[in-house]
């Protein structure tokens, strides 16, 4: 009988041992996979997504912004791909995203992770299109034939923001040095993402192309301030740094030492 | 011809439920009715009745996600009904899988005792993997089930496009015909858990009339979760276990017509405190 017991609790040891060991290579392999499907930085989100991280954590894959875009613009990403499977997504060289002013893909959203606050004014009530904010159209100069001096528009002409999201600059064409360039320019505070300039692009590979916004752009800091614009100061209000550790005030700081008057 | 209807009359009834949903689904995003838009994670019924899969959305709240009302008004619609009512009946009369891994357990059963016997998985392996989808959801802030889940490449493949969805559900597939009978949904899946915890206190039960039975165990040849018809030729009473899928094919095949749906019963004869 004792004997026996000590088996029944050996057995139960054992298998104890080996059900953790599963459950952790399991939880391991499992959470690797997760990761591995978030970690996919380049996706494009449709409109009035939330930051990516999240936008995963909320979006619960029912493909109904997909339904809702009367221009099949969205789809679900399948397995295999670089987004997390069964999310939306966008690929605007392929179709780029209308704009609708009734915005019917966050409209729908039944989780939020389409945030209708994110594309409107007065949290919510009015709805403004313009804020949306897929990602950044980027500039291939190399490959802009504009920018070799050639004749062409198409990315301007196509900018449902034109003369806002998209300028014309003009230049000194210096390989001919009596021409004229006339450059395409973004412009990040008004760009959308829409991609409609990227659609239109006429070069084999677009030489404009939509990025999502954290890979697109870079980040200033807390060191740099435009002290000729009002209110840009308050981005640094509640910041900490060396300064704030300091017994002293910085001036007392610099006026004390070799420089004190006897 | 009649009676084999006849003998297949719940089988019959759960393919054509689940086709129609499916078909529903299908035309919403591609013929644009209205009657079902989404898919099986979340949807709206008429364009107005929100329903959604309440396992992925407590895998979102684990996850940290304050969700919008929607949702949460379509995961307690649905969550109540299978805890009033229906009990797991998604798993045999919604889920598309179910048709999949039907298939391969009746191929199996063709190919021998030998096919599909190992025994990877015990039957409280998905409760194990249930606890886990929510801890990984909480850890990594996705949800974490929904982002590998077979069901969900299948269903949303079915309306949206399978890409390479295909893989996951013939993995499914062979994992259940070849290596373990009933091992998805019967021992690793997390829904099915959810479902079965949630279906504990449910209405619609399998009744057995202990008088009726010849004990020919038929319905236990056939049922996927046959550790829980232990009542069959011992008493009369419900199958009250909450794992039961309500799929009926014991109903079906019963030869004596012992086995009947209905109404919550307690075991009349086994001693059985409470529920």
């Amino acid at each position: 009988m004792a004997a026996g017991k000590g088996m029944d609790r050996r057995d139960f040891l054992s298998r104890l041992t080996a059900g953790a060991a599963a459950a952790a290579v399991g939880g391991v392999v499992w959470g690797g996979f997760v990761t591995e499907g978030r970690s996919a930085s380049l996706v494009l989100r449709p409109p009035g997504a939330l930051p990516e991280r999240d936008f995963l954590g909320k979006c619960i894959r029912c493909g109904i912004c997909v339904e809702a875009c009367p221009y099949d613009t969205l789809s679900l990403a399948g397995p295999g791909t670089d987004a997390p499977t069964g999310t939306p997504h966008l690929i605007p060289r392929d179709v780029p995203c209308y704009l609708c002013a009734d915005i019917p893909c966050t409209a729908e959203c039944p989780t939020g992770a389409l945030e209708i606050s994110l594309v409107s004014n007065d949290g919510g009530r009015t709805l403004d299109v313009n804020k949306t904010r897929i990602g950044l159209a980027v500039m291939d100069y190399e490959n802009c034939i504009a920018a070799w001096g050639l004749r062409c528009d198409a990315c301007y002409r196509a900018c449902p923001l034109i003369d806002k999201a998209i300028t014309i600059e003009h230049t000194r064409n210096e390989r001919t040095g009596r021409h004229a360039v006339l450059l395409p320019k973004v412009h990040a505070d008004v760009c959308t993402g829409c991609g409609l300039c990227e659609r239109a692009c006429v070069v084999e590979k677009a030489a404009i192309f939509v990025l999502p916004l954290d890979v697109a752009l870079g980040r200033v800091g807390n060191n740099y301030v435009k002290g000729w614009e009002e209110g840009d100061e308050s981005r640094i209000d509640g910041t900490t740094g060396p300064a704030d550790e300091m017994d002293s005030d910085p001036l007392d700081y610099l006026n004390s030492g070799d420089l004190d008057d006897d | 011809m009649m009676t084999s209807l006849r003998d297949h009359r719940y089988l019959i009834a759960r393919r054509l439920v689940q086709t129609a949903v499916m078909v529903l689904l299908i035309g919403g995003n591609l013929w644009g009715w209205t009657v079902l838009r989404g898919n099986l994670s979340s949807s709206i019924v008429l364009g107005a009745v929100p329903l959604a899969d309440p396992f992925a959305v407590l895998q979102l709240l684990a996850a940290g996600g304050l969700l919008a009302t929607d949702v949460l008004i379509g995961a307690a619609i649905t969550l109540v009904f299978y805890a009033l009512i229906g009990g797991r009946v998604f798993c045999a009369w919604v889920c598309p899988m179910n048709a999949v891994t039907d298939l391969a357990n009746r191929l199996g059963r063709r190919l021998g005792a030998e096919t599909g016997s190992r025994q990877v998985f015990g039957r409280t392996a998905r409760y194990f993997i249930l606890a886990m989808a929510l801890v990984l959801s909480a850890i990594l802030g996705v949800a974490a089930f929904e982002a590998i889940s077979p069901i969900g490449m299948l269903q949303r493949g079915l309306v949206f496009g399978m890409g390479a969805g295909w893989l996951a559900v013939t993995a499914v597939f062979l994992f259940d015909l070849l290596i373990q009978r009933n091992g998805f949904c019967g021992h690793v899946c997390p829904l099915g858990a959810f479902y079965a915890l949630v279906g504990r206190t449910a209405l619609l039960r399998v009744d057995h009339d202990h008088e009726k039975c010849t004990e020919c165990m038929d319905c236990l040849t056939v049922c996927p979760e046959n550790q829980i018809l232990e009542l069959v030729g011992q008493a009369s009473g419900s199958v009250l276990d909450g794992v039961c899928t309500n799929c009926g094919r014991c109903i079906e095949v019963c030869p004596d017509a012992a086995l009947s749906f209905s109404h919550r019963k307690h075991a009349m004869s086994l001693e059985s405190g409470g529920s």
